[in-house]
């Protein structure tokens, strides 16, 4: 579903990833964890071109993100995201935030849109916030709309960017809740988080990584109880 | 002091008219001026370094000099270069009208800066293009950020569309100034041109204020 070859990133003369290589099946829930500055959002963005990779190869179902000829809005509606600070449109209700892309990316018509979004708030518990601004929600309520949002292009993939950072520790649970019925229902997921209890009950695989590369990987169990590497021991002795 | 305002009764109508032109040209003024500035402002953050460096040069250009020598350049100054007279009234809306596009230029790059990165990122994660998420998500929100500057600015521009009287243009200080060499008493009609100058830039204070709260509903 995804591969990653050789990638790395600069920001100016700052190596943030320095070759990552990596694979994630379809259905497949990929917890990446490490410290802050180790690459681990930089290689999330480099999943859907967000971030330019400086050099190597992304392939999304086979196609070539590098390639020049691949058509990267195209490939975009087929892999969502999920920010640490939620990026709702402010200036559209809630509906609205749900529904935009789908009538003007997708030209679906506004009805049909507008009875997906109503689904997707139901699932994610928020229908009776469809015509709120998001600026009446809670930080938990809002990253549920992203949630939605994301689902309603359909996506095959979903990238997940610390999604609980932000949030009051109250609110961490409805987010990781959805996030695990989401995942139930065998969406392909890349998140990237410290929430171990996600990760234990509903990841495949955890990746540590540490200044730009892949230090580490394997099941949560191997990599939460038998951490073979001592950086990922240090890291995970500091936030458990 | 002997001030008689009564004098000024005669000319009220000249008073009025001319501040209905002074409304009328800064309007023009302003549109033209943000029809500049959206293209300017744009042109600034540009990806093609020709574009990007037309429009930084026009915005240098335009603030580091002085208005009334950019109305001089218009109306004595352009016509003798092309050989064809430009009347007072275009050649007051166009000089107003370029000058304001550097300056709303400014404030709309600012306007599209102050949107939050992520809105762009949350836009084209969903697979719309550059110019889509512009349209729909950037553009709307920067919009109300202009708002308070751009009400600025057309203030300004009404205040600075006096500067029109050089050329002999027939608007609200012009007024003054006719009414002031008829009665030989220059303080009651001019003093009654600040008074129009007031009105009108606190209605619109007003107006914009007005805007600025609908405009707020959703945050």
């Amino acid at each position: 579903m995804i591969e990653v070859r050789d990638l790395y990133k600069n920001f100016g003369h700052l190596e943030v990833l320095k070759g990552i290589n990596n694979k994630v099946e379809k259905g497949e829930v990929v917890v990446v964890i490490g410290p802050s500055g180790s690459g681990k959002s930089t290689f999330l963005r480099c999943l859907n071109l967000l971030e330019k990779p400086t050099r190597g190869e992304v392939y999304i179902e086979g196609k070539n993100l590098m390639d020049p000829r691949t058509n990267v809005n195209q490939l975009r509606q087929d892999v969502g995201m999920v920010f640490q600070h939620f990026n709702l449109f402010p200036h559209k209700k809630v509906i609205e935030n749900v529904t935009l892309a789908p009538i003007k990316v997708k030209g679906e018509k506004p009805r049909e849109a507008e009875e997906k979004a109503m689904e997707l708030l139901s699932r994610v518990g928020l229908a009776d916030k469809a015509q709120n601004f998001p600026s009446q929600l809670s930080g938990g309520q809002k990253q549920r709309v992203a949630i939605a949002r994301a689902l309603a292009m359909n996506p095959k993939i979903m990238l997940f960017d610390e999604p609980t950072s932000a949030l009051d520790p109250e609110m961490i649970k409805e987010v990781l809740d959805v996030m695990k019925d989401l995942a139930k229902d065998g969406m392909t997921m890349v998140v990237v988080t410290h929430e171990m209890g996600f990760a234990r009950e509903v990841g495949d695989r955890v990746i540590f990584m540490d200044e730009g590369r892949i230090v580490e990987e394997g099941t949560p169990d191997e990599i939460y109880n038998n951490p073979q590497n001592p950086r990922t021991k240090d890291f995970l002795s500091k936030i458990l | 002091m002997d001030l008689d305002f009564s004098i000024i009764i005669p000319y009220f109508n000249l008073f009025l008219q001319g501040a209905l032109v002074t409304v009328k040209i800064t309007a023009l003024a302003v549109f033209m001026g943000i029809v500049i500035g959206l293209f300017v402002g744009m042109g600034k953050m540009s990806r093609i370094s020709i574009i990007r460096w037309i429009c930084i040069a026009y915005v240098e250009v335009i603030r580091g000099t002085p208005l009334l020598v950019q109305i001089l350049i218009f109306y004595f100054g352009i016509p003798q270069i092309i050989g064809i007279d430009i009347p007072e009234y275009p050649a007051a809306v166009m000089a107003l009208g370029i000058n304001s596009g550097g300056y709303v230029a400014e404030i709309i790059r600012g306007g599209i800066l102050a949107v939050e990165k992520g809105q762009m990122e949350a836009a084209r994660s969903l697979g719309m293009s550059h110019a889509m998420a512009m349209r729909y998500i950037i553009l709307p929100q920067a919009f109300k950020k202009m708002i308070p500057p751009l009400g600025n600015e057309f203030v300004t521009l009404l205040k600075n569309s006096s500067l029109a009287t050089t050329i002999g243009f027939g608007e609200l200080t012009r007024a003054g100034q006719i009414v002031a060499g008829n009665t030989y008493k220059p303080f009651e009609p001019y003093f009654v041109v600040a008074a129009f100058y007031l009105v009108m830039t606190l209605a619109f204070s007003q107006l914009t204020g007005y805007l600025e709260r609908r405009l707020a509903e959703s945050d």
